[in-house]
């Protein structure tokens, strides 16, 4: 198996596209090269995500949402895709905006706060799998990697928290700091039973596993129980309803957020919905199966006969992957535009007093079940 | 022991102020709350207010008996039919006004309707501030039939000037009852989606029972009113206790916080409180609209001229958010000499600062959106 920076690397030189032929100059050219592709892709996300996300609450809330703005021949109206320029315009805006940033701010560190966040998501992206070999680059630690990267965004929160000089950003951003570090315990634990039976941190390795066997969902009992807690953890990581504390709009304004506007605010956008990937893209591999074709799967379980209607091969499997984490994506839109959020306390509570002993206990009787039935 | 060695260990943080409003999302409108906080627990809370303090009562010194109606309109614009209706009463007793029976029909379904859909405002703003958007955008849609229904009546969606002195702006247009009778089996089935949503949701039960308990002796004397009252138990409903208009002809039951999931008068109880007032209001708008009389004038015989006699009155009914009353002196001229508006989500704010005490600022903003007030009506 090659990841896409290994592959890149290698076409660079195999073409002769490097001058001299240097290994290094050519990994130079393909991180730069990736690094603008992932940039791109996060954008993309964001727009497409965004466009979603107000479709799907307008939907649910008996409105039409975006339905003025259209381009390339898609005319605005009263249609589904009525309003799909409607982000492109919102994204220009942004750029547009006046950046303001109040007097009395830590300048430094109320500039450096969105990039720390949008980093912090961006290298995550780089080691998640969308696909079988479609990686930029497979860490033997991968689980690890992403886990222990994606928790770098909250010093970045609280620093722009910090930075703002205000009251509400810094509610928000001290009950972030709380939040993020309370959920990565039951996070860890989730993946820790997953990575137990598995025997690797390796994305890739995690998905051989349930091709072989079957998906991490359906392993046993306790495994639905770890995937609930997984997401749900995952849910409160990346600050959505009903863990949206720390931007909480109709208490603390926007939270961490308040003071920032234009284009530094487009990046904490940007990230936001990065991680809204992220955690759904991992659930997906860990629980889900990845790349792997449900209809394969349940063909195969009935022993029938190979064909092209088992909907596998790399292309379907970055088709499927895309499914499962689209379908988690709407669950997460679907938990905010239906609950309410709930209380400081109350969060931590869920996590320290419900989470973390059930995916504690879980470790041990997953184990037990690997003895008995494996 | 030193005084350096008995605090050691002792952690203390310092309290700090916040200003929260009267630009801030959910204070309701203009409202300031000064809060004392040690962390995110509230230690003291101060409203101030006056934002959007109009000069109502001072203005009702300078224009005629008929012309305070669009300013009654304007106190608590959320219910504006209310408002008129229980101007328009005062001046009637002060004249001695009888009117006639549409009339009087008429006005329980319009007011009865403008209930309901300030209780949908209430309802949605309150799951707005706990976060939960979705609620706020159905209610509105409910919210807005009703709006048609009163646009078709009296042309006017929001500020209606409807409840005359004496009588009514116009009659009812032509297929109203059809329409309003069409209104309400829609709305009935409305309310069951509200509870699945919001009132028995999960989440929004843990957030509200049991926070920002009213006792009822504070309920009293801070001068608490309507659903807020009848959250903590206290069956004082004026439509059943000081019958006015024609309330006494309808069945009905005042609805009366029970403590259901949490203690009594919670939060919870008063959002409670108003979704069953929707529903006891739908009940009375169908007997109203069954019995409405036919035919009819809706202008009581009175003079061109409204000069009432020389002499006082206070009279109150209840409005959507609590008792609201009119004092009027009048020295027999076409103007009055002094009108005094009580207000009742006035006195229901006062109490903010006993139930919200060492809660948390989530829960400030649960408790204010259960105490659903309107700034227009506390500044006047």
């Amino acid at each position: 198996m090659t990841s896409f920076t290994d592959s890149l690397i290698k076409g660079l030189l195999d073409l002769g596209l490097v001058p001299g032929g240097s290994a290094a100059l050519a990994l130079v050219g393909a991180v730069i090269f990736l690094g603008v592709a992932v940039f791109l892709l996060i954008a993309l996300n964001a727009l497409i995500a965004v466009y979603f996300e107000r479709k799907v609450s307008a939907f649910m809330q008996d409105r039409l949402g975006p339905m003025e703005a259209g381009f390339f021949g898609f005319a605005g109206g009263k249609r589904f895709w009525g309003g799909i320029a409607q982000t492109v315009a919102d994204a220009l805006k942004l750029l547009g905006k006046e950046d303001i940033i109040p007097t009395d701010t830590d300048r430094k560190l109320f500039i450096i706060a969105p990039f720390i966040i949008f980093g912090a998501a961006f290298c995550a992206i780089i080691g998640i799998p969308v696909g079988y070999g479609l990686v930029i680059s497979d860490f033997n630690i991968g689980i690890f990697y992403v886990v222990a990267i994606s928790s770098v965004g909250v010093i970045g929160i609280i620093l722009s928290g910090w930075a703002s000089n205000n009251k509400w950003s810094l509610y928000g951003a001290m009950r972030a700091a709380a939040q993020i570090i309370s959920y990565e315990l039951p996070i860890g634990m989730s993946l820790l039973l997953v990575v137990m039976v598995v025997g690797s941190l390796q994305f890739h390795d995690i998905v051989a596993w349930q091709e072989t066997n079957r998906w991490f969902i359906i392993h046993s009992p306790f495994t639905v129980i770890a995937f609930l807690i997984f997401f749900l953890s995952g849910v409160a990581e990346v600050n959505r309803t009903p863990f949206d504390l720390p931007e909480s709009e109709s208490e603390l304004v926007a939270g961490f957020m308040t003071e920032y506007s234009g284009f530094r605010w487009a990046i904490f956008f940007l990230s936001e919905y990065a991680n809204v990937a992220v955690v759904s893209l991992m659930t997906a591999i860990v629980f889900l199966g990845g790349w792997l074709s449900p209809v394969g799967g349940l063909l195969r379980t009935f022993s029938v006969a190979d064909g092209w209607y088992y909907l596998e091969g790399p292309w379907w499997g970055a088709f499927w992957i895309s499914v499962k984490a689209i379908f988690l994506i709407f669950v997460m839109m679907w938990f905010r535009w239906t609950w309410p959020r709930m209380r400081v306390d109350q969060l931590m509570y869920t996590a320290w007093k419900v989470f973390i002993p059930f995916a504690l206990v879980n470790i041990f009787l997953v184990g037990v079940w690997e003895l008995l039935f494996a | 022991m030193s005084e350096a060695l008995k605090n050691f260990g002792v952690v203390k943080a310092e309290e700090m102020v916040l200003n929260m409003g009267p630009q801030h999302p959910s204070t309701h409108g203009v409202l300031r709350l000064r809060i004392r906080t040690d962390g995110e627990i509230v230690s003291h809370i101060e409203p101030h207010i006056g934002y959007l303090h109009r000069c109502f009562e001072k203005h009702c010194e300078n224009v005629t008996y008929p012309q305070v109606i669009p300013y009654t309109d304007r106190c608590d614009y959320l219910a504006s039919m209310n408002n008129n209706h229980v101007y328009a009463m005062a001046v009637e007793k002060l004249m001695d006004i009888e009117l006639p029976e549409r009339v009087e029909y008429i006005r329980v379904i319009v007011a009865e309707l403008q209930r309901i859909a300030s209780h949908l405002m209430a309802l949605g703003a309150m799951g707005l501030d706990l976060g939960g958007v979705t609620p706020i955008t159905w209610t509105f849609r409910d919210r807005e039939r009703i709006l048609d229904l009163f646009e078709y009546t009296c042309g006017a969606r929001l500020l209606y000037n409807y409840i005359w002195i004496g009588g009514l702006s116009h009659d009812l247009p032509p297929k109203f009852v059809q329409y309003a009778n069409e209104f309400l089996d829609y709305f009935e089935k409305q309310i069951v989606e509200y509870d699945r949503i919001l009132t028995y949701n999960k989440i929004f039960v843990e957030r509200t029972a049991d926070v920002g308990v009213l006792p009822v002796d504070v309920a009293i004397s801070y001068g608490c009113s309507g659903p807020v009252l009848r959250g903590s138990g206290v069956n004082w409903d004026l439509r059943k206790n000081e019958p006015y208009s024609i309330y006494d002809r309808f069945e009905w039951e005042a609805a009366v916080g029970k403590g259901e999931v949490g203690t009594l008068g919670d939060c919870w109880d008063r959002y409670w409180v108003r979704v069953e007032e929707m529903r006891q209001s739908v009940r009375i708008v169908r007997q109203a609209l069954a019995q409405l009389p036919k035919e009819g004038d809706v202008h009581a015989a009175i003079p061109k001229k409204i000069r009432p006699p020389k002499g006082e009155i206070y009279f109150r009914a209840e409005n959507p958010k609590g008792d609201l009353g009119f004092y009027i002196i009048s020295d027999g001229s076409p103007v009055p000499y002094r009108l005094k508006m009580r207000s009742s989500t006035f006195c229901n704010l006062s109490v903010l600062n006993e139930i919200a005490r060492g809660w948390m600022i989530s829960d400030v903003v649960a408790i204010l959106g259960s105490l659903d007030i309107v700034l227009g009506e506390i500044d006047r």
